[in-house]
């Protein structure tokens, strides 16, 4: 190792190109991998990210001075040459590839392996060094088929619009929701969204990711008048007054945490499907097999157990503090 | 198993009591007797037999799961459930089987009668055969401890509507020494027979935290006042020339307090004392942790029989000569109750509970501030015009608690919690100030809101300096008031003291570090209530 990138308390550093992956607190140059609030921050001089995650930044951080870049194209960054290789995570999520004298490490943010239809899908890439997270990093965690959970999701809806009541699922406004809407099936009824969910909706769809029809939920839309539909909404919105508007409902929340009944009946909502956006143990797993790489930088998550079982296993693996996977309440146990 | 699975599931996924009582009635009305009978034994806390050991459960689970044994352990702790963790990590099953609640439990029961290596082929087969939820609730089975989000409460009210019969019956009729193995489902819900066992105690009769003033309780001359004990509730029947005590809990702890078998020298056949369990001096209870010790064995060596030696304070008469005296005012059966046993001499195991003398509502304000020199956490006012209820009702008994000691102080160290609260910093260790260092004295786990363990969970993230495993040494910083029941000098702990019942009770954000509470406050408060 020699310190291709090293970790400091404002984020992951690469000295060769003077630049941040993923920094939380101000910087000069920023690399971000994707656009959840806890990576892509307010308040660097310069943004760069995929084209696709751009446009959701523009939204969130406002009037930021960004440069996009394609998926396997390479950039010269002072003396480090940097790409960004699909994460699967969320659409235009990216792992920041930077190589520095023949050094490679990669930059993972957060991942899935799993192909959800609408992120572009995970590519493993060769590296020495990987910098991974592992909010799911304990075996309990393995997560049923998409295909099985869409069945389950499809079939609390219809017995909500058999019972006449409304279905309002949690769940974060990029990524999950939109995946979520994509996994429902429309001949059941008319799909419902928190304008907070429609705003992201709006511009992915301008993007040209495919969307299924939506009715956003203003102050003047006849909640009731959409028998038999379905709702989403971020996760502080369940249980609030906004949702009262719907009448009778049936809460869901889809999210990695339900596999552990404790905290589904923390979340006391009806439902808990479980559905996320991260890599469950056995996708940790072969991402780090598949990058060929030794050495293991853990971000977040169950770093010391993870960190732990891959020392054992044969791999030269420590935990680094950071400031990722800090939620803020929307998106309180959404992962 | 497919049925119970359903009816777990239902169960469990609601919040709604009115989802989970329909769910129950339902079940009651269709499954089989023997699954019905299986369900309110789990339900009410009676569990079959122990087939094989835990540890074992976590060797063949870590070698089936190929998760080695280290890790199941981690995980089990976050869990928090070491039934949930085993079906979570175990491949998925390939084949269904179509055993019912009553087969599977019949199966346990064989294991016991099989040499080591045929009981683990036997559990792994089973567990390739279960879907999720079922392997859940096997594992469920096997570990023992069936608390899963329905109160005895809950099913009793959906049993007493399947057979439509009255709910305190049936609450009744649930009660006492029972086993699936030694009664039917008829024997036991529908053709009650009072004699079948003389055992049984009476469902008790629970109150609620007073919140209003005393004054909006009424007329003053309705009321009882006793003192609030701090020892475990019991319940001594005494029928066909035998004792039985019961707990709160519906454990029967006759050998745990063997002083109680003189009772029967002293008081008639077909009577049932509803009371307190204290250790006694001679002339007052001896404070929690001695009868602590008592507790938690099953057989009393001979010295701490006479260190910690137990009586029942009795409160209130259920049963006289055979005769229920439940729907009798309170009125009445204190006085057959003083009756009975007024006159009983000193070293009698059963002491009565003495009702307070008070002349207005500010009299007993003032005797309820000296409960802690009574070796009492507060005052009981009891309704005297009413019935002995079943279970937790709100309106005759009142429990008027002291308010807590509380102290403020540093916290130092945080650790995850498990369970419900798997993904927050829950666990907390509290220090006082004493000079320019933090002196640990107490953990404690309740007490904030969700919204306050998640702050502090983002805290602690972003302010840990040091982690020994899964604790984090965390800057000093956040003052708590912790509030506790009672103090007590404890040479195994550092700071010398040990608390009872400690809490969070407030974040004092006014607070800085430097206004927190010192040792010599600790040692003080010591001394005053200790």
């Amino acid at each position: 190792m020699n310190g291709a990138l090293i970790f400091t308390d404002k984020g992951i550093y690469c000295p060769a190109g003077d630049f941040y992956i993923d920094p939380w607190r101000p910087v000069d140059r920023a690399l971000i991998t994707h656009g959840h609030a806890d990576h892509a921050r307010s308040g660097h001089q310069r943004y760069l990210a995929t084209h696709q995650a751009l446009p959701v930044m523009h939204h969130r951080l406002g009037d930021i001075q960004s440069q996009g870049i394609a998926y396997g194209e390479t950039q010269k960054i002072g003396d480090a040459t940097v790409s960004f290789h699909p994460a699967g995570h969320i659409p235009g999520s990216a792992q920041i590839r930077v190589e520095v004298g023949g050094e490679v490490w990669v930059v993972s943010g957060d991942y899935k392996v799993t192909n959800d239809g609408l992120s572009e899908p995970f590519e493993p890439v060769k590296c020495h060094s990987f910098v991974t997270e592992s909010t799911f990093g304990l075996p309990v965690f393995t997560w049923p088929s998409q295909a099985e959970v869409a069945k389950d999701l499809n079939q609390w809806w219809a017995d909500c619009a058999a019972d006449g009541k409304t279905a309002i699922l949690g769940a974060y406004s990029l990524g999950k929701a939109q995946r979520l809407m994509k996994m429902l099936d429309p001949s059941i009824g008319p799909i419902m969204t928190h304008t907070a969910v429609e705003a992201t909706n709006a511009i992915l769809r301008t993007q040209g990711y495919d969307l299924p029809e939506t009715i956003a939920v203003t102050q003047d839309t006849d909640a009731k008048a959409h028998k038999g539909g379905i709702v989403i909404a971020p996760p502080a919105a369940l249980g609030s007054n906004w949702a009262k508007k719907f009448g009778p409902v049936s809460s869901g929340f889809a999210s990695g945490w339900m596999r552990l009944r404790g905290i589904r009946r923390r979340r006391a909502a009806d439902r808990g499907f479980v559905i996320s956006d991260h890599a469950d143990w056995t996708g940790l797993l072969s991402a780090i097999k598949n990058t060929g790489a030794e050495n293991i930088y853990v971000t977040h998550g169950y770093t010391d157990i993870f960190t732990q079982h891959l020392n054992n296993t044969g791999y030269t693996a420590q935990v680094v503090p950071t400031e990722f996977g800090d939620t803020d309440q929307d998106s309180e146990d959404a992962a | 198993m497919k049925a119970f699975a359903d009816l777990f599931q239902a169960i469990d996924q609601s919040t709604k009591t009115s989802i989970k009582v329909a769910a129950l009635t339902d079940y009651f009305r269709t499954a089989s007797d023997d699954d019905k009978l299986w369900t309110i034994a789990l339900f009410s806390g009676r569990r079959p037999k122990r087939a094989v050991t835990t540890t074992q459960l976590r060797e063949w689970a870590s070698e089936v799961a190929d998760v080695p044994l280290w890790l199941l352990e981690e995980s089990y702790s976050i869990v928090g459930d070491l039934a949930e963790t085993i079906a979570l990590v175990l491949p998925p099953s390939h084949t269904r089987s179509n055993l019912s609640l009553t087969q599977w439990i019949k199966f346990l029961g064989e294991l016991a009668t099989l040499e080591p290596e045929q009981r683990k082929e036997r559990i792994l087969q089973a567990w390739s055969q279960l879907e999720p939820t079922e392997r859940f609730l096997f594992n469920k089975l096997l570990t023992g401890g069936f608390r899963i989000g329905v109160s005895q409460k809950l099913m009793t009210r959906a049993l007493a509507k399947a057979v439509d019969q009255d709910e305190a019956t049936i609450a009744h009729r649930l009660m006492g020494g029972w086993t699936p193995e030694t009664v039917t489902f008829q024997s036991l819900i529908l053709d009650d027979d009072p004699t079948a066992d003389l055992s049984r105690p009476y469902p008790f009769y629970l109150a609620y935290q007073l919140e209003t003033e005393p004054e909006e309780l009424g007329q003053l001359e309705n009321w009882q006042a006793e003192w609030k004990w701090d020892g475990i509730r019991g319940q001594l029947v005494l029928r066909g020339g035998q004792h039985h005590l019961w707990s709160r809990g519906e454990e029967l702890i006759t050998d745990r307090f063997p002083e109680m078998a003189r009772s029967l020298d002293f008081l008639p056949d077909g009577t049932v004392i509803d009371g307190e369990v204290v250790a006694w001096d001679g002339a007052q209870p001896m404070g929690f942790s001695t009868l602590q010790q008592r507790i938690g064995r099953k057989t009393v060596p001979k010295k701490l029989l006479k260190d910690a030696p137990a009586i029942l304070l009795a409160y209130d008469l259920l049963e006289h000569n055979g005769q229920d005296l439940r729907d009798a005012p309170l009125r009445e059966r204190r006085a057959q109750l003083e009756a009975l046993i007024a006159p009983l001499p000193d070293d009698t195991p059963v002491r009565l509970s003495p009702a307070l003398h008070f002349e207005d509502w500010q009299s007993l304000t003032d005797q309820r501030a000296t409960a802690r020199d009574h070796k009492a956490e507060g005052l009981m006012l009891k309704n005297l015009d009413a019935p002995y209820l079943a279970g937790r009702k709100k309106g005759d008994w009142w429990k008027w608690k002291l308010d807590p000691l509380t102290i403020d102080a540093v916290m130092i160290y945080a650790q995850q919690g498990h369970g419900r609260r798997a993904n927050l910093f829950t666990d907390f260790t509290f220090a006082v100030r004493n000079g320019d260092d933090l002196v640990p004295f107490t953990k404690a786990y309740s007490g904030l809101t969700d919204a306050e363990f998640r702050k502090i969970t983002q805290w602690v993230r972003k302010n840990t300096i040091q982690r020994f495993g899964p604790v984090r040494q965390v800057t000093p910083h956040h003052v708590f008031e912790i509030a506790f029941e009672g103090i007590q000098k404890s040479p195994r702990h550092k700071s010398g003291v040990a608390l009872r019942f400690p809490r969070m009770s407030r974040w004092r954000h006014d607070k800085p570090m430097s206004e927190a509470n010192t040792l010599d406050d600790l040692n003080a408060m010591l001394e005053t209530y200790g």
